[in-house]
């Protein structure tokens, strides 16, 4: 008992802590990528609520919390409900097994900068991320609408094709830690982050991932000049306002995937660890950003083949070219 | 179609990708073209055409003559009035309406007016919340100048005998004396 309360306030502290800054860097992120999208544009961005429009993302939550709550009167009520929940829910969920830090050691009792330490952290990543489907799928279904309904088609379908590259572009990563937990795939990293081992399953694990949070070029769910807003067209204030924090969160969490998997976490040199790991998910987000602002959104057909024709059987030769080095290497 | 190799085609697409990557990220270093509004407001076109007056003469009679053609070309309706006889027996709007909030400023009224009484000036800055105080009646609408054409005067030029008698307009001559005009 006498160590177990004191855990359990850690733990607690821990989650409050992981759990606002994710919320706040989620709404910060809307500004960055509001302005920096400008900025490709050569246009100014929001620059109007406080100096330089910092208090953007405040006047927005104000706005969609005061927003009215329409509910479609044909819409399954209890599912409408739902979905928005799960959407956010489990792209906050994820970061729970993402370590963002090497670690303190206060009054005795170390505190790893992680929120759980999950043996099976990355089945649990990709667990999550298939529960999120539902939130597009069920929204879509449950709003009674053709183009929500035909949004929520498209984000299943590409979800559950993109999730298949997702997970088998990991598997070499895992070949290579020789575990599932995310901890222990940053401390596998120490020598060289598996960017340089892996470039491969690196690019297929980002495009999937992107396909993952329906950004452009992969935003057929809610493509606005055909579906109107695709799956989430008939919300609106705050159910409409957490898909939206589920798609930024989302944005934050494949950041710190990419930066666990690929750039070696919190390591790097000189600064301290969590500036590392601000930085690395800082610059996939720039990516993601900057490729919103470049390509122009794939066709259906051309999604459907880059997913299963090419990055998954480039996924499955990957692993087995790893295996047979790791196995001609003697690793 | 000649099919090429495989990896030209990589190629080709990665090249393909990477100037465009190449291109927008320029872009972000580039000084955005965007007019802040209300600290800059840009020049405004010659004959820009917004909020709508009513004129009045060189001698301070209002130009109006509630003919009606503006309130007939419009082609949303927004002008209405009610035509009546001053003592002098000349014609004048006794009331005169215009809704901003209906108004598409096409000008139409402006082209329609014989008197050059309504007109449309650049002044565009009439947003309100609520619609009913954009409904402009006779006294917002007139002003104390001649707007465009500053020495028109209707009556003055065109011939119809009510502020002056024969012969006493613009370019007309004095009537013939019949009875002078003997062979």
């Amino acid at each position: 008992m006498t160590s177990l309360i004191p855990g359990y306030i850690i733990l607690l502290v821990k989650l409050g802590i992981v759990l606002v800054a994710l919320l706040i860097i989620a709404a910060y992120l809307v500004y960055v990528e509001r302005k920096l999208l400008a900025r490709l544009q050569i246009r100014l961005g929001p620059n109007r609520a406080g100096p330089f429009g910092l208090l953007q993302p405040l006047a927005d939550a104000v706005k969609l919390l005061t927003k009215e709550d329409i509910v479609p009167s044909q819409a399954d009520r209890w599912i409408f409900r739902l979905a928005p929940v799960v959407v956010a829910g489990t792209a906050l969920l994820i970061f729970a097994v993402v370590p963002f830090g090497q670690g303190w050691t206060i009054a005795g009792r170390p505190i790893p900068l992680v929120v759980s330490d999950l043996n099976v952290g990355l089945l649990y990543v990709l667990a999550l991320s298939s529960v999120g489907v539902y939130g597009v799928a069920l929204g879509g279904w449950a709003s009674s609408s053709k183009y929500a309904l035909l949004g929520g088609i498209r984000g299943v379908a590409q979800m559950i094709s993109y999730e298949l590259s997702l997970g088998l572009s990991l598997v070499p990563v895992v070949m290579l830690a020789g575990s599932f937990s995310m901890v222990d795939i940053v401390a596998a990293q120490n020598r060289i982050p598996y960017l340089l081992v892996q470039p491969l399953a690196f690019i297929i694990f980002f495009v999937s991932a992107v396909a993952e949070t329906k950004r452009i070029p992969f935003d057929l769910p809610e493509a606005e000049n055909e579906l109107v807003a695709g799956f989430h067209t008939e919300y609106s204030g705050m159910r409409f306002g957490l898909f939206f924090l589920g798609e930024y969160v989302t944005m934050v969490v494949l950041g710190s995937l990419v930066a666990v998997f690929f750039l070696g976490g919190w390591r790097g040199p000189l600064l301290p660890p969590l500036i590392w790991f601000a930085i690395k998910v800082a610059v996939v987000a720039f990516f993601m950003i900057w490729m919103r602002g470049t390509l122009p959104r794939l066709r259906y057909d051309q999604l459907m083949r880059l997913g299963w024709k090419v990055l998954i059987p480039l996924a499955l030769l990957n692993i087995v070219v790893t295996g047979g080095v790791m196995l001609w290497v003697g690793a | 179609m000649a099919h090429k190799n495989v990896f030209v085609r990589i190629w080709e697409a990665a090249a393909g990708l990477l100037e465009g990557f190449y291109t927008t990220f320029i872009h972000l270093f580039r000084k955005p073209i965007t007019e802040e509004y209300p600290e800059y407001k840009r020049p405004l076109p010659v004959r820009s055409r917004a909020r709508i007056i009513l004129t009045r003469d060189p001698d301070g009679d209002e130009r109006c003559v509630a003919c009606y053609l503006c309130s007939a070309s419009c082609p949303v309706s927004c002008i209405s009035m009610q035509s009546a006889i001053r003592e002098d027996g000349r014609r004048f709007a006794s009331w005169f309406r215009i809704n901003f909030a209906r108004c598409i400023y096409c000008g139409l009224c402006e082209e329609a007016c014989p008197t050059l009484a309504i007109q449309l000036t650049p002044h565009f800055e009439t947003c309100e919340y609520d619609l009913l105080t954009l409904v402009a009646e006779k006294e917002d609408l007139l002003v104390n100048h001649g707007g465009k054409n500053q020495d028109y005067n209707y009556y003055r030029v065109a011939g119809v005998i009510g502020k002056d008698g024969k012969g006493a307009h613009l370019k007309e001559a004095p009537p013939v004396n019949l009875k002078s005009n003997m062979p």
